[in-house]
């Protein structure tokens, strides 16, 4: 029962992770039908600038996290800006091998930047460890629990709320028409680019304190993240959560019940078993594809 | 309004695709609030023309000024911004939106918050939302659509659709509207339905510009007719000029034997 308990905890923890991982595939393919195979490398270079900001340069928790999230959307926008809109024939595949070339690109730079060494630093909360039934809970769980919630309340009151996120929405709807209503497009696709890419940041900030980040983190990371928004049903907001969740509970119930080898096999078998079974996603139906 | 100067100048436009010379030195203006048609028969360059107006691909030749202004540099949203909107023929919407979603995002150009603005701003942000939603359905009540605004817009018979379209086009509160074959796929009541509420639009000051090959409805409703062929302006007039006009005749009939 006890193990059955910190297996989950620790598989909740992921699954959150990989959840808001999941969220900025998600928003980024609703928005420009796009897959941004380089956003795990920004969730790296999330991870790595929270520990430049807070333990190099000694910025305190709350400015270390903001500045590090506007400095990758702020890289996620030049990507765009650089790299996609500049594409003469804009066509998915170009665009998806685009994104493979720049995840390359990064993870160099990454090595370039923090070199090969591997860094960690403490907690957000200098608390020990909840004792719940014998089970131990980290601090940095709750954090990365409230997080998520927060980006996924404050994501769908942007959607449903704010005629920005309906514009957005609006572009992959249907781009003929969101045009013609004076959308300016290339804006929203800047727009989606910074947003989906500051939430890989916030990925990467919150998982420095319980993991060791390093140049090479982010392509295991974003795998996993694609995989979770596909089981839930890439383009939906809930699909991402669940996805993610789910993915990171099955992690580590198999990690623990059958071997831990299985830890990163798992999300590729269950890629492959959604794209065999229900290749939507569980909540991906043709009718709520979109946020 | 003190100047009678015109809403659109069409000076000159031309427009080739590969060999095909798909507009060819045409030449009009339309009055303030008034509704004009653009006729002619298939191939001739109205859609084109449309395309043109509206900033979708630019002109090989010509000038288009807007009152009074050249538009010429606009990219297609700031020229919605400045007052251009338009319909399609096979009717563009937000399918998995609502129909009110619809036509809030053909406000999109009229309203100001941004996305930091409505983070740091909440209360005048959800100020102007609620300013929006009235007014979209205030949109939807003058096409009849009212009771059908939480509707997913697919949902909506076809017909509706195209009302849907034309509330939206009037939610970027444009003084030049372009409709492109309104009537198409309507049965003779929404037809009607569809003249009326064209009508009303003009009376409350906006220019029309309409592409419909229903000539019963375009002559009815237009003020001034002009007639596109194979790319050339080849008639401008009231409709019953038009109607007597020969050359018109020939083109949408062949030439006479005699």
């Amino acid at each position: 029962m006890q193990e059955i308990l910190q297996y989950l905890f620790s598989g909740i923890t992921n699954g959150a992770i990989y959840a808001v991982i999941a969220l900025g595939f998600s928003m980024l393919y609703s928005s420009t039908d796009l897959i941004n195979f380089a956003h795990g490398e920004f969730v790296m270079l999330g991870a790595l600038c929270m520990v430049s900001l807070s333990l190099g340069m000694g910025f305190s928790l709350l400015p270390a996290f903001f500045f590090t999230v506007l400095i990758v959307a702020a890289a996620g926008m030049i990507f765009e800006r650089l790299a996609i809109r500049s594409v003469r024939h804009p066509e998915p595949i170009v665009l998806i091998i685009i994104t493979v070339g720049a995840s390359i690109f990064l993870r160099g730079l990454g090595m370039l930047v923090w070199g090969k060494d591997a860094y960690s630093m403490p907690q957000f909360w200098d608390l020990p460890p909840i004792d719940i039934a014998g089970a131990r809970l980290l601090p940095q769980s709750i954090w990365i629990l409230l997080i998520v919630t927060a980006l996924t309340v404050g994501l769908q009151i942007f959607y449903r709320k704010t005629l920005t996120g309906k514009a957005m929405i609006a572009c992959a709807v249907n781009k003929k028409a969101a045009w013609i209503v004076g959308i300016p497009f290339k804006w929203m696709v800047l727009l989606a680019f910074g947003l989906a890419t500051g939430l890989g940041a916030v990925a990467g900030a919150s998982i420095a304190p319980i993991t060791m980040s390093s140049y090479d983190m982010g392509t295991m990371l974003g795998l996993k993240g694609f995989c979770a928004a596909m089981l839930g049903g890439l383009g939906s907001l809930w699909g991402a959560i669940l996805g993610g969740f789910l993915l990171g509970i099955l992690e580590a119930m198999g990690v623990g019940f059958v071997s831990s080898g299985l830890k990163d096999a798992t999300a590729f078998l269950l890629l492959l078993l959604v794209l065999y079974v229900r290749p939507q996603g569980i909540i991906g139906a043709a009718d709520v594809k979109r946020f | 309004m003190t100047d009678n100067k015109p809403l659109l100048e069409i000076q000159g436009i031309g427009k080739a695709f590969g060999g095909v010379q798909a507009l060819e030195d045409v030449e009009f203006h339309l009055e303030k609030a008034s509704i004009n048609g653009l006729i002619g028969p298939n191939g001739a360059g109205k859609t084109t023309l449309f395309n043109v107006i509206t900033g979708i691909f630019p002109p090989d030749s010509g000038q288009i000024r807007f009152a009074g202004k050249s538009i010429q540099a606009l990219e297609v949203h700031e020229r919605v911004r400045t007052g251009i909107a338009r319909t399609f023929q096979n009717v563009e919407l937000f399918e998995s939106m609502s129909v009110l979603e619809n036509i809030l995002v053909g406000m999109y150009t009229r309203t100001r918050s941004g996305m930091i603005e409505s983070i740091l701003r909440l209360a005048h942000t959800r100020r102007e939302e609620k300013q929006a939603r009235d007014r979209a359905m205030e949109l939807l009540e003058f096409v009849g659509l009212q009771d059908y605004a939480h509707q997913k817009s697919s949902d909506l018979p076809f017909g509706w659709q195209r009302l849907v379209e034309l509330a939206r086009a009037l939610a970027a509160e444009p003084r030049l509207l372009l409709l492109d074959e309104p009537a198409a796929g309507l049965n003779i009541s929404e037809t009607n339905q569809l003249g009326d509420l064209i009508l009303e639009i003009c009376s409350r000051g906006i220019t029309i510009l309409l592409v419909e090959h229903d000539m019963s409805l375009t002559m009815s409703i237009s003020d001034q007719i002009v007639v596109l062929d194979q790319g050339k302006k080849i008639a401008e007039g009231p409709p019953r000029d038009i109607q007597a006009n020969e050359a018109v005749v020939e083109a949408y009939l062949g030439k006479g034997k005699n």
